[in-house]
């Protein structure tokens, strides 16, 4: 099963300089596990060590916000694709 | 160094009088290092002393600099009633968010604050901001 994965600029140094890989996983937590496998370190950027999507990035399956979704578990099918953001803030406070 | 048109700074500015109290916030691409195209973007938070992007406004901002071979150059927003200098959640969020310069202006009085800077690893540089 083929999820085409859109890897921002600031992560591509884990997938070697790719901006597009390919994994596999039934939910967004199963293509990250695939993702690490080759990846090494990938997934540590993406969720914390208690196992929540990180604040700093937006992960979006075919363009939807899982934040939205189902977060870590958004179910997945062949042909879906993701893309990983860093998320954006910052303010006086 | 930052160098950007009169355009580019008229329009950061008006922005940000324009959403004061609350901070605005956008992004400025480039093609080849130079500044090409600025985007005025919601600030979800909506907030006097905070900003986040709307994720899926930056996702459409992010594919259309991405399709036109182009990278983000700056990150701009505004603080409504400090000075226009990374506070530390400005210098938290720069480590991920992957902006090589954060442009900062102040909306706290009448007269123009508008300053540029590199965070590298914490470390907050000002640099000169040239406007062509």
């Amino acid at each position: 099963m083929a999820i085409e994965v859109r890897i921002p600029t600031i992560l591509r140094t884990y997938t070697g300089g790719e901006k597009l890989v390919e994994g596999s996983g039934d939910t967004l937590t199963a293509l990250l596990d695939d993702l690490d496998s080759r990846y090494d370190g990938l997934r540590g950027r993406l969720i914390t060590d208690a196992g929540a999507l990180h604040r700093f990035v937006n992960v979006y399956v075919n363009d939807e916000d899982v934040r939205f979704l189902g977060g870590l578990e958004t179910k997945l099918a062949d042909g879906d694709s993701v893309t990983v953001l860093p998320a954006v803030a910052g303010g006086s406070r | 160094m930052l160098e950007i048109s009169q355009e580019m700074v008229d329009r950061v500015v008006a922005h940000a009088r324009r959403d004061h109290p609350d901070e605005c916030c956008g992004v400025i691409s480039a093609k080849d290092g130079a500044a090409t195209r600025i985007f005025e973007m919601e600030n979800a938070e909506r907030s006097p002393t905070g900003f986040v992007f709307d994720s899926q406004e930056w996702l459409r901002v992010y594919r259309d600099v991405d399709d036109a071979d182009e990278e983000p150059l700056a990150v701009y927003h505004s603080h409504t009633a400090t000075e226009a200098y990374p506070s530390r959640t400005d210098v938290r969020w720069s480590a991920t968010a992957g902006f090589p310069h954060w442009l900062l202006v102040s909306t706290r009085s009448e007269q123009l604050e508008l300053r540029s800077f590199t965070i590298q690893d914490g470390v907050v540089t000002e640099e000169e901001v040239r406007v062509t």
